[in-house]
């Protein structure tokens, strides 16, 4: 008994009593899945390459985001960006910038130079890529990272399909296409330009494939019977956008009518509007919010000066003069003819009335299935044919860049697995990270980070590139919004915040554990986690 | 304002810490080896504020002070969850004291140390007293009130959870207005506590010209360590007032405490500040207004004020008095 003075027991240490056994709940980590990538037509884990540009690691962040997307620098500009329709993040200010990141990261690649790791060992498989755009690039890019032989046969003279033909110079410059195609190329993937397939089943078996891939696209304009005058230049709009890549300009005129809604005819309008025309009229028989044309780009198109009649069909066109009618929409919203008439001067008419598909390489293939003009594919992206496989604007899907990427990544998995005899089933998704589920108290004020404009002026008479990109501070800076909804970013709130100590903390990129032995199961980590990493299940005994 | 926000960190500074923040500027509490002063096992309720005040206070405490710290302790709810016999779940020294002595007994202390610090015994050990609110604003009122006006060297902590609660949630005078508590039940035609009662200490605190007073939530970590060290640079007496909301005592979901505790900040309900010899210096400005009967509401300590029949006529009167503290304390200025 050496204890000092009035001493007689041991000092005991409240740990022998485990509170443990106070639960009927249990705090749990979980993942959920963060609506931006929910929603993104390409699959991008946008919150996992987030996460890298956070903290300034530029490099890692664009090898996360082209696990998903070769196509970033290409991406940043003309996705319409359906993750920042998704973000919880406008439920606090306004929604995170994700394709300004994109953007930013795609050219800081394209500035440094960043490559693609180099596949590892050859499958022996041969697989044909039959067209160069968005779907094909990117279906290429994945089968030759799982080791694949990839072909792309593309019959134009240049690749990017409508990256290259459909979308604008002002809103895509070229030598971004080139830079990113080039890294494909560098992949190991060979690129055949002027390079027709007539005939699949016969192409295939030339060049001994095991396997192909179909994204010819949709470049045929779509006609509409106008009565028009011999004289009258009627035009579709995909010929006048490609023309654009040629030496020969198109002529238009000074006044330019343009017949559709969709983000074609406003291409093209603001196109003539480059390139010289007074007057750039779209006409479109429904309204502005019924318009297929992206917003942006209708403000954008508006800004410029182009004009717009909304609720209007071309009856005829007569030389330098057309005349239009006005519409009322019905009961159920569809447009009807009002019998009233206008009548408008133009020099052209240019048809932006939908695209359809050429189909002529399929002819003989057995077993595959067209229906409305497009291609039919199963939920593995393959068509009736064994080994054939389709995507982008030929099957039937919502024709943007971002989803025909989304079909290559896709059928690039499912041609995998069926070159080795087996079936992709993609892992079970995550429950959704509603806004619900967060804190949003926690993230703190932090305006969007506004990409700057050209000039009007500039606009209104040159290509140049309209939007521009974010410099390093702000890219971080709006990097940063980002509420990593669903995932722990170790923000340390349940290790801060539990009463008893209950939460361990693992170390950077280690996260946390739950000490079972003392958590009472009071949930507050529950209520406090910022980003709705943490959930409460029911003890079983 | 003792409180700087940091620079913006995708969350900014209301998380506890934050892999983007350098170590520096994370919270005490964000440290894989922090004091724990108050250790696992103690047997607090679920979702206790009071734990989690006192862990954040002295955590902080003993970060200031290098380890160098004596805590003495009143009765009440903290001691009794902390130091069954004969365990103990703290990992500082600590005495126990009576209801009512605590700020005599850390006066006790720092004049005990300060002599042995003169005679060459002994380096530079701090004290911190702390309590409830009872021990606080009630019994141990006279000793507090005589340890401010010596001016010792000693911070003095009260957790405020409104009432005396280890002992069946009985009326203190820091109960506020309308709450039920045991001996103020929700019956007749004033229920629950009465209006134009109770004390608010660190406006007496203020009263007593000491060099520091300062309020705080457990909603507010940053805020409330900056506080802590604030306090602990200085000597002489200081007066740290905590909210601590009670889930057993105001019939709230143990999972709320901290959102129940930075909605008593958002409504003016509980005026989060610091005073230096009895002038205000800062506040903790209101980030989003709410009105009262969001705090209210989720607490069933005021569930007779809205059924069977909503009471707005009480409310109101609420309402005023969080008014008046937002004009008061100019919450809604300077952030």
């Amino acid at each position: 008994m050496d204890k000092p003075f009035a001493i007689t027991l041991d000092p005991g240490s409240s740990l022998a009593n485990k509170t443990g056994s106070w639960r009927t709940f249990r705090p749990v980590y979980v993942d959920r899945l963060p609506p931006c990538n929910a929603a993104c037509p390409a699959g991008e884990n946008i919150q996992g390459w987030l996460y890298h540009a956070e903290s300034g690691d530029y490099e890692q962040a664009w090898r996360a985001l082209t696990e998903n997307n070769p196509l970033p620098a290409i991406m940043g500009r003309v996705c319409y960006h359906p993750c920042q329709g998704a973000c919880n993040r406008q439920f606090v200010d306004s929604a995170v910038g994700i394709n300004a990141v994109e953007r930013f990261l795609g050219d800081e690649a394209i500035r440094h130079g960043w490559a693609f790791e180099k596949p590892g060992k050859s499958s022996g498989k041969r697989v044909l890529v039959v067209g160069a755009g968005p779907s094909g690039l990117s279906a290429a890019y994945h089968l030759a990272r799982q080791g694949h032989a990839v072909e792309i046969h593309e019959a134009g003279p240049m690749a990017g399909g409508m990256m290259r033909f459909g979308i604008p110079k002002y809103r895509l410059p070229r030598d971004v296409i080139d830079a990113e195609v080039r890294r494909i190329v560098d992949l190991g993937v060979t690129l055949k330009l002027d390079t027709k397939v007539a005939n699949i089943a016969e192409a295939m078996q030339a060049g001994r494939f095991d396997a192909a891939f179909l994204a010819v696209g949709a470049h045929i304009g779509k006609r509409a019977f106008i009565p028009a005058a011999d004289a009258t230049r009627i035009v579709d709009a995909v010929s006048v956008l490609r023309s654009m890549e040629g030496e020969e300009k198109p002529m238009l005129g000074r006044r330019v009518v343009v017949y559709g809604g969709g983000n074609t005819a406003i291409d093209v309008a603001r196109t003539a509007k480059r390139l010289g025309a007074e007057e750039a009229i779209i006409v479109y028989r429904r309204t502005r919010e019924k318009a297929p044309a992206h917003d942006s780009e209708i403000e954008e198109a508006l800004q410029e000066g182009v004009m717009v009649k909304w609720l209007s069909t071309i009856k005829q066109a007569a030389e330098g003069e057309i005349t239009i009618e006005k519409m009322a929409l019905d009961d159920k919203g569809f447009p009807q003819p009002t019998g009233e008439f206008e009548n408008l001067a133009a020099d052209s008419v240019v048809l932006a009335l939908g695209q359809d598909v050429d189909l002529g390489l399929l002819e003989g293939v057995p077993g595959l299935e067209v229906k409305d003009g497009v291609v039919q594919v199963g939920p593995n992206m393959m068509t009736g044919h064994a080994g054939i496989f389709a995507g982008g604007d030929m099957v039937p899907s919502e024709r943007t860049v971002t989803v025909a990427v989304g079909h290559g990544k896709k059928a690039a998995r499912h041609i995998d697995a069926w070159l080795a005899g087996a079936s992709y089933a993609p892992p079970p998704k995550h429950e959704v990270a509603t806004f619900d589920k967060l804190n949003p108290w926690y993230y703190s004020e932090a305006p969007l980070q506004v990409r700057p404009v050209l000039d009007i002026i500039r606009r209104q008479s040159t290509f140049e590139e309209v939007v521009q990109g974010l410099d390093e501070n702000n890219a971080l800076f709006e990097a940063r919004r980002c509420l990593s909804c669903g995932n722990c970013f170790e923000c340390d709130n349940c290790y801060g915040v539990c009463p008893d100590n209950a939460v361990i903390k693992l170390g950077p990129g280690k996260r946390f554990r739950f000490n079972y032995d003392y958590c009472k199961g009071c949930g507050i980590c529950v209520t406090e986690c910022p980003c709705g990493a943490i959930r409460m299940v029911p003890e079983e005994n | 304002m003792s409180f700087q926000p940091v620079k913006f960190y995708q969350t900014g500074t209301f998380t506890v810490g934050n892999r983007l923040l350098p170590p520096e500027e994370r919270s005490v509490q964000a440290q894989t080896k922090r004091f724990n002063s108050i250790n696992s096992g103690h047997r607090a309720c679920q979702g206790c504020g009071e734990a989690l005040g006192a862990r954040y206070a002295v955590d902080a405490a003993m970060e200031a002070a290098n380890g160098q710290l004596i805590c003495a302790n009143a009765t009440g709810c903290l001691e009794v969850f902390s130091t069954p016999y004969p365990e103990t779940s703290w990992q500082v020294p600590w005495i126990h004291s009576l209801f009512g002595n605590t700020a005599a007994v850390a006066t006790g202390i720092a004049a005990a140390l300060k002599v042995k610090q003169l005679k060459g015994e002994r380096r530079d050990i701090r004290v911190v007293a702390q309590g409830g609110d009872g021990g606080t604003t009630d019994i141990g009122f006279g000793c507090l009130s005589g340890m401010f006006e010596r001016n010792d060297d000693v911070l003095y902590i009260c957790y405020d959870n409104g009432g005396y609660m280890n002992t069946g949630i009985q009326r203190s005078s820091a109960t506020p207005p309308a709450a039920r508590t045991a001996t103020t039940l929700a019956v007749g035609d004033e229920p629950g506590n009465l209006f134009g009662q109770g004390k608010f200490v660190p406006a007496i605190a203020m009263a007593h010209e000491i060099p520091y007073v300062a309020t705080a939530t457990v909603a507010d970590l940053r805020d409330l360590e900056a506080k802590v060290r604030r306090a602990m640079a200085i000597r002489g007496a200081r007066y740290l007032h905590i909210l601590v909301p009670c889930p057993l005592g105001w019939g709230t979901a143990s999972h709320e405490t901290i959102r129940i505790a930075r909605l008593a900040k958002e409504t003016g309900i509980f005026p989060v500040f610091e005073a230096e010899h009895g002038e205000l210096k800062s506040v903790l400005a209101i980030r989003r207004p709410l009105p009262v009967e969001d705090y209210l509401k989720p607490q069933k300590r005021y569930a007779h004020l809205f059924a069977p029949k909503a009471r707005l006529e009480v409310i109101a009167r609420l309402q005023q008095l969080a008014d008046r503290n937002i004009r008061r304390y100019g919450l809604l200025e300077g952030n």
